[in-house]
């Protein structure tokens, strides 16, 4: 089957008062239609940045480069009014923070209409019809007595709900959740992931879910990415990355999820150390410091991400000997 | 239900601005006596026998305190006295007088900074860091730091005088060409100080997480700026639209003055140098009442703005 989006080298770069970082390098990628991906890392590793930048969301002071083509066609750098006719409609995107992304300003009802008057031309009643059917979907609950409120009024775990009807309204190809629960409490946590579950079922959208949750991914995807300080260190599918893991750091990902069945000593494994400050990236490999299996190799090259099967990969110098 | 709590609002904010009233008052009242001089003294001094009778006709004679509580009993019967200078007025009469004029000027002025000022500091903001960007901020700097008293003679000079496209001052009664030059020179620092607050409530606004999901559902940018930030980004603004007025409305006692407009402003300040003391007075609680009556609007259109306020 085609693929419904291809990501080739993407570098996204920040403009700061201490000079240039480059906050993705050299990340490719590609989804099939339908497909579910899981990008996991941990904060600042660049995992956001990916799809804002496919998104063309960059902050002002963002550039990337690189190839993305959704269903063929190059999109990465278009001008934001020929990205419009994408954006919400054949892709869209579900963010972090519940309770900042809805505008306090609008009714729920004007902020679900507006993208489907926008991209589908429908009338306003046409529009607020559909919008009550994707509340219906999501699981608000009464959402005929709660459309004409504003969003104050309403639950972080309701407004997901509301962000992600509103994500969902136009039937889009891919659906992108940036730690679409990591705001929230265990138990909305719970029925957010849920929800994503039955959608995916119900539709052939292909969804990504940016998290640095695994238990997330193990529950909701079939491929996994995994990403340390903007570059892909692993990828594979759910079964390969929880059973056959070859990154140290996916390794140490693994080791550090609270298990339910893990009644040894009671202490939970960290990975000890910080992810390394993207602008004075040391020589070599990025996961040098911390990698309990570290190399003389490691600290001068850097390991390229080497190509194991058709969605298999790995950058680590470790299965090559030092 | 939600009106039901904005009259209990509006009526509660009218209570606590009696207290306030009283203070301006006082302060007023007290602050005329202890300027030296009196509305009777003159070039030449009067006969002893004559002066007494001309402060006794006037009350003038009776102890301070005595006079102050006078003039609150007064106004409480809503009688602002009669003017000593222009003998045959009353005060509320010189004050209805000069009203409109002063009223035309002050609400031009405040519309020009509403609609120049907002629309200049979301320019401003739209092309943040541009050269268009510092050209705003230079001028709104420049309208902040020079003082109206300053602005008035040197558009008079430029306007006026070299040029001469418009009147260097008068009323021309409300004629259009001598209307402008008082409204730019009043309302030149509020324009300058809103499109510096709509500058920055703007930008942040547009770097918030709202704007980003708009911008995610793939609305136009103008719907994006329109209809999704203007709304918060406004919000600063009419919390300044208060003491907006106020400072239009003192401004406008130099720039009447200036620009010899027969406004409100122009009678203060001759009452000030008359020590016209119901003059002043007048002048002064009828402009205190406007002030705090338009701020209490202020209040009313903010918690409208504000779905959080509208809470049932």
């Amino acid at each position: 089957m085609d693929e419904l989006l291809s990501v080739a080298d993407l570098e996204t770069r920040f403009r700061t008062p201490e000079g240039e970082v480059a906050a993705v390098a050299g990340v490719s990628f590609a989804i099939d239609p339908g497909e579910s991906l899981g990008v996991v890392g941990e904060s600042g590793s660049g995992k956001s940045q990916v799809f804002l930048s496919i998104m063309g969301l960059l902050a002002k002071n963002g550039r990337c480069s690189g190839q993305v083509r959704f269903r063929g066609e190059d999109i990465l750098g278009l001008p934001a009014a020929r990205l419009n006719a994408l954006r919400g409609s054949r892709m869209s995107m579900i963010f972090q923070d519940p309770m900042t992304s809805l505008n306090p300003y609008l009714t729920v009802s004007r902020q679900l209409t507006e993208v489907v008057v926008e991209h589908l031309g429908l009338s306003r009643d046409q529009a607020r019809a559909r919008a009550l059917e994707a509340l219906e979907r999501v699981g608000l609950p009464d959402p005929a007595a709660r459309i004409d409120l504003y969003p104050h009024a309403f639950s972080g775990g309701m407004r997901q709900r509301v962000m992600i009807a509103m994500a969902i309204l136009c039937q889009p190809e891919l659906l992108i959740a940036d730690e679409p629960t990591t705001a929230l409490d265990v138990t909305i946590q719970a029925q957010i992931l849920d929800l994503m579950r039955v959608l995916k079922r119900e539709s052939n959208t292909a969804t990504v879910i940016i998290t640095h949750d695994l238990g997330v991914v193990a529950g909701l995807c079939d491929q996994v990415m995994v990403m340390y300080a903007g570059r892909l260190v692993e990828t594979g599918s759910v079964r390969e990355i929880f059973y056959q893991p070859r990154h140290p750091y996916t390794r140490g990902l693994l080791r550090a999820m609270p298990r339910l069945d893990d009644i040894q000593d009671g202490l939970l494994d960290t990975i000890p150390g910080q992810p390394p400050n993207l602008q004075a990236l040391p020589p070599g490999c990025a996961y040098q410091e911390r990698c309990p299996q570290v190399y003389p190799r490691c600290r001068s090259e850097r390991p390229e991400l080497r190509i194991l099967g058709p969605r298999r990969g790995v950058a680590c110098h470790l299965e090559l000997g030092p | 239900m939600a009106a039901r709590i904005m009259i209990a609002f509006a009526a509660r904010r009218c209570l606590s601005a009696l207290p306030t009233l009283l203070i301006v008052i006082t302060l007023a009242f007290f602050m005329m006596r202890l300027a030296p001089g009196g509305p009777f003294d003159q070039e030449r001094a009067l006969p002893p026998e004559i002066e007494r009778n001309v402060l006794a006709a006037y009350n003038l004679d009776q102890p301070l305190w005595r006079q102050y509580l006078d003039y609150l009993a007064d106004l409480t019967r809503g009688d602002f006295g009669p003017s000593f200078k222009y003998r045959d007025f009353t005060v509320a009469e010189l004050i209805a007088n000069g009203f409109p004029a002063s009223l035309q000027i002050g609400g031009l002025a405040m519309l020009c900074a509403i609609v120049f000022g907002v629309g200049l500091g979301t320019v401003a903001a739209l092309h943040q860091n541009s050269p268009l960007d510092y050209t705003v901020m230079t001028f709104a700097m420049t309208g902040i730091a020079v003082p109206n008293f300053v602005m008035a003679p040197l558009l008079t000079l430029l306007f006026g005088v070299y040029l001469s496209l418009l009147p260097v001052a008068g009323w021309g009664d409300g004629a259009w060409a001598n209307k402008l030059l008082p409204v730019i020179a009043l309302a030149l620092p509020q324009v300058a100080y809103i499109a510096r607050l709509t500058r920055g409530s703007m930008i942040e606004v547009l770097n918030s997480n709202y704007i980003r999901t708009a911008r995610a559902k793939g609305l136009r940018e103008g719907l994006v700026v329109t209809r999704h930030a203007v709304k918060g980004a406004l919000l600063p603004v009419v919390s300044y639209l208060g003491p907006a007025t106020a400072a239009v409305a003192t401004g406008s006692v130099v720039i009447e003055t200036i620009f010899d407009i027969p406004g409100t402003g122009r009678y203060f300040v001759e009452g000030a140098l008359n020590r016209d003391y119901p003059l002043v007075m007048g002048v002064v609680v009828f402009y205190a009442a406007m002030i705090i009556a338009l701020n209490l609007a202020v209040d009313l259109l903010y918690g409208l703005m504000d779905p959080k306020l509208r809470r049932p």
